[in-house]
C-alpha cells in the first residue's frame, strides 16, 4: 500500500544543497516582497505557511492525518487576544502564551486521538475540534459571534511599536522563518527519523522497541504548539480572533494548502498556503466559486497530482525540497 | 422551574419521542457510511452534501415536474444513488490501491464542490417544501402533540433500517457482499464481479443518504449547508458506534438520538456538544467503539 | 474561506470636471459591504450597491460635479473578511465612506478600523445597540434600526394588547442572550411577566423539544431571540406542532421581509414584529420600490436598503456643504448637525451618540387570503413615535456623550 507520503526517506548523508538554496530564496523574497505586495497579505500569508508547515509534520512525517487543527489555530488566536487585551500582556509573551495554551490543548487531543488510526484519527480529531467549535461559541470570553475585537498589537520587547505596518511585518516574517528552521531541525533529527519509521511500518517501529504512541504523541503537541504561533500571531496581525479561525472550514483549508504544495516537502506547505490565500484575495469576485474551485483544486490533486507542486517539481529535478 | 419538570414522566416521553426523530437520520446517514465503508474502505465525506442532493431532487421534482413526495422518495434515491455510480466509476475506484486517506480527501473536495454550486445558485437561507397532504396534521398523544409527518420518520426510516441489515446480513447477495469484502479474489473465482459490486454498494450507500435528505425535506428548510452541518454529528456517532457491524451502526444512531433529545431538556446548552463528549470517553474506555471489531 | 477585496466596481457616475481638489484624490468613494451570497444576501447584498446608486443619482450628484464612485464587497458575515476588505479599501483604494455592513460581529470590527483611520461610517444592515452604546464612536451613524428598537417596540405592543406571559426561546450567544435582555426588561417594565425561557445552541435546525417545552409553560406568547434560518426554522416547527393553533402566540424579535416571503404567509400569519420601514406604506416608498425592484432582479426593498438610500443621501448633503470627505470626523459633525431629510424616511435627526431618530413601525403579516401580490406581505399595526422609538441617549453609556 502506497503510504500517504510520497517523498522516499531522506538520505541524511547529504544535507541537500538544493534545500539551502531554496531557504535563501524564500528569505531574499520575504525581505522583498513588501516593497510590492500588500503588507497585510503577505503577514496573512505567512501565518497560513507556518500553520501549514506545523500541520505537514504531523501528515508528511508522521502520517496522521489530523482534520481538526482549526482548533489549535483558532483556539490560540483566541488567547494570544485575550492575553493582549485583557491582560494588557505584551506582543511576544501573547504568542508565547498561545503557543503555551495550543500545545496543552493538543496534548488532550492528540491524548484521545492517537488512540486509532488513519481514517478513525481524522474523524476523531474532526469531531474533537468541533466540540471545541461549539464551546467557542458559548464561552463568554470568546465573544461568541462577536470575537473578541481590537485587539492591540502592543510594544515587542517594550520599544517596537508593531501598530506600524513595516515593524509588524517583520515580527511576523522573523516569527515565520525561526519557527520554519525549527520545524527543519525537528524533520532532521534522530526524533524525527523515528517519526518517518513510523509513518513506513509502525508494527516494525514497535518491534524495535519504541514507544510508538509517546513518539506519536510527542509529535502531535509540537505540530498543536507550533499551530498556536501561527494562530497567536495571526490574532496581533489582524487585531481580531474570530469563529472562523476554530471551525471545521479552517481544518479543510489547511490540509488543502498543504496538499497543494506536496505533503512531506518542506517547502510544499508554504507555496500551498501562498497560492490558496492569493486565491481566495484575487478571486473574491467569484464569491461563492472560490469554493468550488478549491474543491476542484482538491480532486485534481488527488486524482493526479498526489506529491503536490513542490513535491513533482522535486521529482522531476530530482533535488530534494 | 418549568412545569416540564414538573411532570417529568410525561414530558420525558415526549422528548424521548423526539429524541428518536432525530436518531432516525443520524441511523439512516451512519448506515449508509458504514456500508459504504465496508465496501470500499473509504470514509464519504461527500455523505452530507449528498444528503443535501436528495433534499434538493425532492424540491425539483415537485417544483419542476410536479411530482409528489411520495414519488420523490422512491425517483430521489435512485437518481442521486446514481450520480454515486458515476462518481465510483471515475474517481474512487483510482484510489482502492492508495491509502485510505486519499479517498477522504477526494470525497471531501467532492462535497466542496457540489456545496459550493448550490450556494452559488440557491443562496443559503433555504427554500421551503410542505409536508405531503397525506400527512398533515398530528395527534394528540395525551402528553404531547405529534405531528403525523414526524411519526411516519420514524416508522419508515425502522423499516429501511431492518431490511438493509436482514438485506446483508441475512440473505445470499448480502453473503456475497461480505464475502468480497474479506477476501476479493476468492470471491472473483466464484464468478461474481466483484468491481460491479462495489460501484452498486456506492451507489446504494449514497442512496440512503439521498432517502434521508428527502425525509429531511419538510421538517427543515431545503439549503445547500443542511448536510455539512450534519455530517460532522454523524462522523462522532460512527465513531462511537464502531464500524464492525450494520446492526451497531443503527442502534449507535437511535440511541444517540435520544441521548441528545434528553440533554435539550435538561441542559440545552450542551446539546451540541453531549454527542461529542460521549465520543471522547468511548474512546478512552473502548478505543475500537462499541460495536466494533477492533482496529 | 476569506477574501480581501471584492472589489468589482460596481457603478461610476462620472462629474463634470470642475474643480474638486477639495475631495481625497478628487472622488467620494462609497464601499458598500455586506453579505452579497449567503443568508442575509436578499436583504442586504446586490440591492444595498443599487440602492447607494440611486441614492447618488437621485441627489444629481454628476449635475452638481461630484465624482461619485461605488464599490461593493462580500464579507461572507466574518469579521475577519470585513477587517481585511475595509483596511484594504482604505490603504490602497482610498475609500472615503463604507456603508450597510450587516452582521454586529463585522459591524463592530469596522467600527474600530473606521474610528482608527478616520473614515465614515455609516450602518443600515446591523443590528446591536452597542454600537451606539459602550462602543459608539465619533465616526459612526447607526441608521436604521437597533436591537434596542426592535425589542421595545415587539415587547411594549406585545404586552400591551394582553400578551403579558413570555417565554423565550433563545439562541445561545451574545446576540441572543441581548436580545432577551432587552425585550424581558420591557416586558416586565409594562407590567408582563417572563414565564420561562431555554437556550438553544447556535446554529440549531431542529427546534422540537424547545417548543414542546415552550409549549408546557402555557406561556401565551413565545418570544423568539434570534436570527435568520433559526427563526424561520422555529417559526415552521411551531406550525408542525400545532403551537399558534393551541393558543400560544410566536413573537419575532429579529425578522426580515425576506424571511417572510420565504416562510410564505400561511406559515408566517399573524406574526408581529417590528421595522423601520415598508415599501407599502406611502406614495413614496412604492414609487421607490417601483423603481429599485427590476434594478435588483425583482426582489423588493428592504428596510435596510431603504436605509443605505436614506444614508447616502445625508453624506452626500453633508459632504457638499463642507466641500470636503477628508476628515471622517468632521463629515459626521455636520451630519449630526444638520436636520435629515429624504424621500423615504422624512425628517429626523442625528444624536450625539451617533444614533438616527426616526419613527418605527410594528407590523403583522397577512393572512394568505388579504394579500393581494407576492410582495404584499404586511400590515401595519402601530407606529412608534421617534421619540419612543430608541433607546433614550443617558442609557446607552456611550462616552461621547458626557454625563
Amino acid at each position: 500500500m502506497q503510504q500517504i507520503a510520497p517523498m522516499e526517506a531522506s538520505v541524511r548523508t547529504e544535507r541537500s544543497r538544493s534545500e539551502i538554496v531554496a531557504f535563501m530564496l524564500m528569505a531574499v523574497a520575504l525581505i522583498v516582497a513588501p516593497a510590492v505586495i500588500y503588507p497585510l497579505f503577505l503577514m496573512k500569508a505567512l501565518c497560513f505557511a507556518l500553520f501549514a508547515c506545523a500541520f505537514n509534520l504531523l501528515i508528511g512525517y508522521v502520517g496522521l492525518l489530523s482534520f481538526g487543527h482549526a482548533l489549535f489555530f483558532g483556539w490560540a488566536s483566541y488567547i494570544s487576544a485575550h492575553a493582549a487585551k485583557v491582560w494588557g500582556f505584551p506582543p511576544e509573551l501573547a504568542v508565547l502564551t498561545a503557543t503555551a495554551g495550543a500545545a496543552a490543548l493538543g496534548f488532550v487531543a492528540g491524548a484521545i486521538a492517537i488512540r486509532r488510526q488513519g481514517i478513525y484519527f481524522a474523524m476523531v480529531t474532526l469531531a474533537l475540534a468541533q466540540m471545541m467549535y461549539f464551546f467557542a461559541v458559548q464561552a463568554p470570553f470568546t465573544g461568541g459571534e462577536d470575537g473578541i475585537q481590537s485587539v492591540p498589537r502592543g510594544k515587542l520587547f517594550g520599544f517596537l511599536n508593531l501598530a506600524d505596518q513595516m515593524t509588524m511585518y517583520t515580527f511576523v516574517a522573523i516569527v515565520f522563518l525561526l519557527c520554519f528552521l525549527l520545524i527543519y531541525r525537528i524533520i532532521h533529527s534522530p526524533f524525527g527519523e523515528v517519526l518517518k519509521a513510523i509513518r513506513e511500518n509502525e508494527p516494525r517501529a514497535i518491534s524495535l522497541g519504541y514507544k510508538t504512541d509517546r513518539y506519536k504523541l510527542a509529535a502531535f503537541v509540537l505540530s498543536a504548539a507550533l499551530t498556536g504561533v501561527a494562530g497567536g500571531t495571526k490574532a496581533l496581525v489582524f487585531q481580531l480572533a474570530s469563529l472562523t479561525d476554530v471551525n471545521w472550514p479552517m481544518s479543510g483549508e489547511v490540509v488543502l494548502m498543504t496538499l497543494l504544495g506536496g505533503l512531506g516537502t518542506v517547502f510544499g506547505p508554504v507555496v500551498g498556503a501562498f497560492i490558496i490565500i492569493a486565491m481566495q484575495n484575487y478571486l473574491a469576485a467569484f464569491g461563492q466559486w472560490v469554493l468550488v474551485i478549491q474543491g476542484v483544486i482538491f480532486v485534481t490533486c488527488v486524482m493526479l497530482f498526489r506529491r503536490g507542486i513542490v513535491g513533482e517539481i522535486a521529482s522531476l529535478l530530482r533535488i530534494k525540497l | 422551574m418549568f412545569e416540564i419538570f414538573g411532570i417529568p414522566s410525561q414530558a420525558l416521553f415526549g422528548q424521548l419521542l423526539i429524541g428518536l426523530i432525530n436518531g432516525s437520520f443520524y441511523a439512516l446517514l451512519s448506515l449508509g457510511l458504514a456500508v459504504i465503508f465496508g465496501m470500499l474502505n473509504i470514509i464519504n465525506f461527500s455523505h452530507g452534501a449528498q444528503y443535501m442532493l436528495g433534499a434538493f431532487a425532492a424540491y425539483f421534482l415537485l417544483q419542476v415536474a410536479g411530482l409528489n413526495y411520495w414519488v420523490a422518495l422512491v425517483v430521489a434515491p435512485i437518481a442521486v444513488g446514481f450520480t454515486g455510480v458515476v462518481i465510483e466509476r471515475l474517481f474512487l475506484q483510482w484510489l482502492y490501491k492508495l491509502d485510505h486517506l486519499y479517498g477522504l480527501l477526494l470525497t471531501f473536495g467532492l462535497a466542496l464542490i457540489i456545496e459550493g454550486v448550490f450556494r452559488n445558485y440557491f443562496g443559503s437561507s433555504g427554500l421551503p417544501y410542505r409536508v405531503p397532504d397525506a400527512l398533515q396534521g398530528g395527534q394528540n398523544l395525551g402528553f404531547m402533540f405529534l405531528p403525523n409527518y414526524r411519526a411516519w420518520v420514524i416508522v419508515f426510516s425502522v423499516v429501511v433500517c431492518f431490511a438493509t441489515w436482514f438485506l446483508i446480513e441475512r440473505t445470499r447477495l448480502g453473503a456475497n457482499l461480505r464475502a468480497a469484502t474479506e477476501n476479493p479474489t476468492l470471491v472473483r473465482a466464484f464468478g461474481i464481479n466483484v468491481p460491479r459490486m462495489i460501484t452498486l454498494t456506492y451507489g446504494f450507500g449514497v442512496g440512503l443518504a439521498a432517502l434521508a435528505g428527502v425525509m429531511a425535506a419538510p421538517i427543515y428548510n431545503v439549503s445547500p449547508q443542511m448536510g455539512s452541518d450534519l455530517i460532522i454529528i454523524v462522523f462522532a456517532v460512527v465513531v462511537i458506534g464502531g464500524m464492525g457491524s450494520i446492526m451497531g451502526a443503527i442502534l449507535t444512531g437511535f440511541g444517540l438520538g435520544v441521548i441528545e433529545g434528553l440533554t435539550k431538556v435538561f441542559f440545552p446548552e450542551a446539546s451540541n456538544t453531549v454527542i461529542f463528549v460521549i465520543m471522547a470517553i468511548v474512546l478512552l474506555i473502548r478505543p475500537s467503539g462499541l460495536f466494533g471489531r477492533g482496529t | 474561506m476569506k477574501r480581501i477585496i471584492g472589489l468589482a466596481t460596481l457603478a461610476v457616475a462620472i462629474g463634470c470636471g470642475t474643480a474638486q481638489a477639495q475631495y481625497s484624490d478628487g472622488v467620494i468613494k462609497i464601499g458598500v459591504m455586506n453579505d452579497m451570497s449567503g443568508t442575509y444576501a436578499d436583504l442586504t447584498g446586490p440591492g444595498s450597491v443599487v440602492a447607494a446608486q440611486m441614492a447618488v443619482e437621485d441627489f444629481g450628484a454628476a449635475a452638481k460635479g461630484l465624482k461619485v464612485e461605488i464599490v461593493g464587497a462580500d464579507h461572507q458575515n466574518k469579521p475577519d473578511i470585513g477587517s481585511n476588505v475595509v483596511r484594504s479599501w482604505i490603504d490602497t483604494d482610498k475609500v472615503d465612506v463604507i456603508v450597510d455592513v450587516p452582521t454586529s460581529s463585522v459591524a463592530l470590527a469596522v467600527n474600530e478600523i473606521v474610528r482608527e483611520k478616520n473614515k465614515v461610517f455609516l450602518i443600515s444592515g446591523a443590528a446591536a445597540s452597542n454600537l451606539t452604546g459602550d462602543k459608539c464612536s465619533p465616526n459612526t451613524v447607526h441608521w436604521t434600526y437597533d436591537t434596542w428598537a426592535l425589542a421595545n417596540g415587539t415587547g411594549n405592543a406585545i404586552v400591551k394588547t394582553g400578551g403579558k406571559n413570555w417565554f423565550f426561546l433563545t439562541a445561545d450567544y451574545a446576540f441572543g442572550h441581548a436580545l432577551e435582555r432587552d425585550t424581558a426588561a420591557v416586558v416586565e417594565k409594562n407590567g408582563g411577566k417572563v414565564m420561562g425561557k431555554v437556550r438553544h445552541p447556535f446554529p440549531a435546525t431542529d427546534f422540537s423539544s424547545f417548543l414542546l417545552q415552550a409549549q408546557a409553560s402555557k406561556a401565551q406568547i413565545i418570544g423568539l431571540a434570534n436570527a435568520g434560518a433559526d427563526t424561520t426554522n422555529a417559526i415552521k416547527q411551531a406550525a408542525e406542532f400545532g403551537i399558534v393553533k393551541g393558543g400560544q402566540s410566536l413573537a419575532a424579535l429579529l425578522i426580515f421581509i425576506s424571511d417572510v416571503k420565504a416562510l410564505g404567509l400561511p406559515t408566517a400569519q399573524g406574526l408581529v414584529f417590528t421595522e423601520a420601514w415598508y415599501w407599502d406604506l406611502n406614495d413614496a416608498n412604492r414609487d421607490f420600490a417601483k423603481r429599485f425592484a427590476p434594478r435588483n432582479k425583482g426582489i423588493h426593498p428592504s428596510m435596510i436598503h431603504a436605509g443605505v438610500y436614506s444614508a447616502v443621501t445625508h453624506y452626500l448633503k453633508a459632504v457638499t456643504e463642507l466641500k470636503s470627505d477628508a476628515d471622517g470626523k468632521a463629515v459626521v459633525a455636520k451630519m449630526k448637525a444638520t436636520p435629515t431629510d429624504d424621500k423615504l424616511f422624512g425628517k429626523g435627526t442625528i444624536r450625539a451618540d451617533g444614533r438616527k431618530i426616526h419613527p418605527m413601525y410594528l407590523f403583522e403579516v397577512k393572512k394568505p387570503e388579504e394579500s393581494k401580490g407576492p410582495w404584499d406581505l404586511y400590515k401595519l399595526r402601530a407606529t412608534i413615535p421617534a421619540n419612543e422609538a430608541f433607546r433614550p441617549i443617558g442609557e446607552g453609556k456611550c462616552p461621547l456623550v458626557s454625563g
